[in-house]
């Protein structure tokens, strides 16, 4: 397998002995410059990949908090080319952190699939997650990206039964997705139990690091996914911090940057508890 | 896709027409939906679904519906003879019902035991909660709040059916967020749960489907029109929000290459106001709720708020087929604004003791345009798709006038 940042992440993982924490933002939240400063800020703070949201004026998968998120975004002028600017400054520092782009499949349409992806690349995407672009829909996007070198990387849910799984899975890249609840992010959590079975199913199913995400708040959850699954996705949480330090003019309060930061070493700490255990 | 001397051949198997259609949606839905398609090919050839659509449509929606030739209209006008296919006259009020029965029996057939639906004007709303109420199935119904408002009649016939009405405060609160928040609600109860479509969009198989059930209204005027005049009508005109009354009118007329399709799409305000529903005149291909259509946006992908004065054309999207039949030219899209919708409304109630539904009221508007220009022997057929009683309120207030319900 070609080695890329995202397979040299997990593998370094493995050999630390731990899973990942993975966080999820969206990119412009609240506003370009506060944004840029919470990326460029989130490897120190513990997050081993980092998820990016592109702003979304319909995004019909997510619950009211990241909906909230893509709507502030978009209110505070984010767009497609200016996420792709915020990689790309983010990668000047750091050339090791994955990152993947997540998403609906409309603003990457209307930019133009193949501008896209040569877009992408060029700023430093690893690999791209777009809820709307089921295996049925791969000619798209997943194909054209995996041949210029972007990991796609496909969600897996509690109802992707096993036959189906191997066709989800056929141009799988990079890591396999589990959403772990049949529902909208932000909203309820799968039991360990329930994790733990769907990770065996999937692992019989492919070679490929999993991560799980939806429903994951705190750093006990994250630590306790994290030891089950080779990474714990975080989302809405982390949303919900910069929701919260946001004044009611709409603006970033001085400590969005530091409290969202805290954040993610909590709940990176929460990881290293269970390997010291 | 289709062979070269039909245009009724579609979709194909990824459940395209020509490049729009197919399933964008997330993997949590897509086995649900593949099951849902597996159901829906299956019904075809049973002859007990056949016998069940049969005798609800006929004895519960109240089927055929009449086609009757509006002569008051088409003297005053002094063209074209003009002929409104009564679907205002169902049960119910509009055309939605005929989806309804269909995809409540599908419901039935997968041993789903709750129904959710969008709702814009409520007419697919009260639909639905109609046959839930009917097959005793809990019903909740997504409507922008903003739709809740200027349809309150709706409203409160959705409750008394026994169904929970869920207002909608993201977004635009109209439609297009109800579906936002429906899709939503089904990705979550995935299990037991059944999601009615209202219109001719969404994921594959829903645009076909949904189009399949309402070309009753397309096949019952092809046989009322050879009793009444013994050929094919020249002209079809009906109004498209989403687009299910004329796809089903349309689509058994496809392949008559002389009938003259048109479909008309809500001006709101003026096209070169912005503030309109004006998807193919006035938008771009891209991708939402699940197929790729045309859309109103901006150029960074981001849905653009659509208005009209008729809640039911308040979308900025399209379906999928009527958007490849614009590409290829088989029919027309014209567009009416809310005032234009207003005065035909009006001159409708006047004229022929019928009052219309104001998303129906943009289609007379446009045959209004149109007949007077028009041989009297020339033959139009207009979907009357609903009732207004719903839109009183609304033509009170933009006709300055109290309504004496506030």
């Amino acid at each position: 397998m070609m080695s890329t940042r995202i397979t040299r992440r997990f593998q370094s993982l493995a050999e630390e002995g731990r899973g990942g924490l993975v966080t999820f933002c969206t990119a412009g939240d609240p506003d370009y410059d506060v944004s840029l400063a919470l990326l460029k800020g989130l490897p120190a703070a513990g997050a081993d990949i980092i998820e990016l949201g592109m702003p979304f004026s319909d995004p019909m998968a997510d619950g009211p908090a990241i909906q909230q998120a893509s709507l502030r975004a978009l209110k505070g002028g984010q767009n497609m080319v200016k996420t792709l600017d915020m990689v790309r400054a983010f990668r000047s520092d750091d050339d090791d952190t994955p990152i993947v782009l997540m998403g609906y499949f409309n603003p990457i349409y209307v930019y133009g699939v193949d501008a896209f992806i040569t877009d992408a690349k060029a700023a430093g995407v690893d690999g791209l997650i777009v809820v709307d672009l089921p295996p049925e829909e791969e000619a798209e996007l997943c194909l054209p990206a995996t041949k210029a070198g972007i990991d796609f990387i496909f969600l897996t849910a509690p109802t992707t039964d096993d036959a189906r799984l191997d066709k989800v899975l056929e141009h799988a890249h990079g890591f396999v997705y589990y959403v772990s609840i049949t529902g909208i992010t932000g909203t309820a959590s799968a039991s360990a139990s329930d994790i733990e079975e769907a990770c065996k199913r999937l692992k019989s199913h492919t070679d490929l690091p999993v991560a799980v995400g939806f429903g994951i708040k705190t750093p006990e959850q994250v630590g306790s996914v994290a030891a089950i699954a080779d990474a714990a996705v975080v989302g809405s949480a982390l949303v919900n911090v910069i929701a919260d330090n946001i004044g009611d003019d709409g603006k970033a309060t001085a400590g969005l940057v530091d409290a969202a930061l805290g954040f993610v070493s909590d709940l990176a700490n929460g990881i290293k508890g269970t390997v010291e255990k | 896709m289709s062979t070269p001397n039909t245009y009724r051949a579609g979709p194909d198997e990824d459940g395209r027409f020509g490049i729009y259609g197919g399933r964008f949606v997330a993997e949590t839905l897509m086995p649900l939906i593949l099951e849902l398609e597996q159901a829906f090919d299956e019904s075809k050839t049973d002859p007990e679904f056949a016998a069940d659509m049969d005798r609800y449509l006929s004895h519960y929606v109240g089927r055929p519906s009449a086609l009757y030739l509006a002569e008051r209209l088409t003297k005053h006008l002094g063209g074209a003879k003009i002929y409104f296919k009564r679907e205002d006259l169902n049960h119910t009020g509009a055309h939605k019902i005929n989806n309804c029965i269909g995809q409540i029996l599908l419901a039935k057939r997968m041993g789903k035991t709750r129904i959710i639906a969008e709702t814009g004007a409520g007419q697919h709303g009260v639909a639905t909660a109609t046959v839930c109420a009917l097959f005793d199935l809990p019903c909740v119904v997504y409507m922008g709040a903003k739709d809740i408002k200027r349809q309150a009649p709706n409203v409160y016939r959705m409750k008394m059916l026994g169904a929970e009405v869920r207002p909608v405060t993201a977004g635009s609160q109209s439609l297009k967020d109800a579906l936002n928040e429906a899709l939503r609600d089904w990705v979550t109860n995935v299990e037991d749960t059944f999601y009615i479509i209202g219109t001719v969009a969404g994921p594959h198989p829903f645009p076909a489907m949904v189009r399949d059930f309402q070309s009753i209204i397309g096949e019952e005027v092809r046989e009322q029109i050879m009793a009444a005049e013994n050929r094919l009508p020249d002209t079809l005109v009906a109004c498209i929000g989403g687009g299910s009354n004329a796809m089903g009118l349309f689509h058994p007329f496809l392949d008559d290459a002389d009938i003259d399709i048109i479909a008309v799409e809500a001006a709101g305000r003026g096209i070169e106001t912005g503030e309109h529903a004006a998807s193919l005149s006035a938008g771009s291909a891209g991708v939402l709720h699940g197929n790729r259509t045309y859309l109103l946006q901006d150029d960074d992908g981001q849905i653009t708020e659509a208005h009209s004065i008729s809640a039911g054309l308040d979308y900025p999207g399209i379906g999928p087929e009527h958007s490849w039949l614009h590409d290829i030219g088989r029919a027309s899209y014209v567009s009416i604004t809310d005032d234009e919708a207003l005065d035909a409304f009006r001159l409708t109630t006047r004229l022929e003791g019928i009052i219309p539904a104001l998303e129906s009221a943009h289609a007379i508007a446009h045959v209004m345009k149109i007949a007077p220009d028009l041989p009297k022997d020339h033959v139009i057929v207009l979907n009357l798709s609903g009732r207004g009683d719903k839109d009183l309120n609304t033509v009170a207030m933009a006709s300055g006038e109290s309504f004496g319900v506030e």
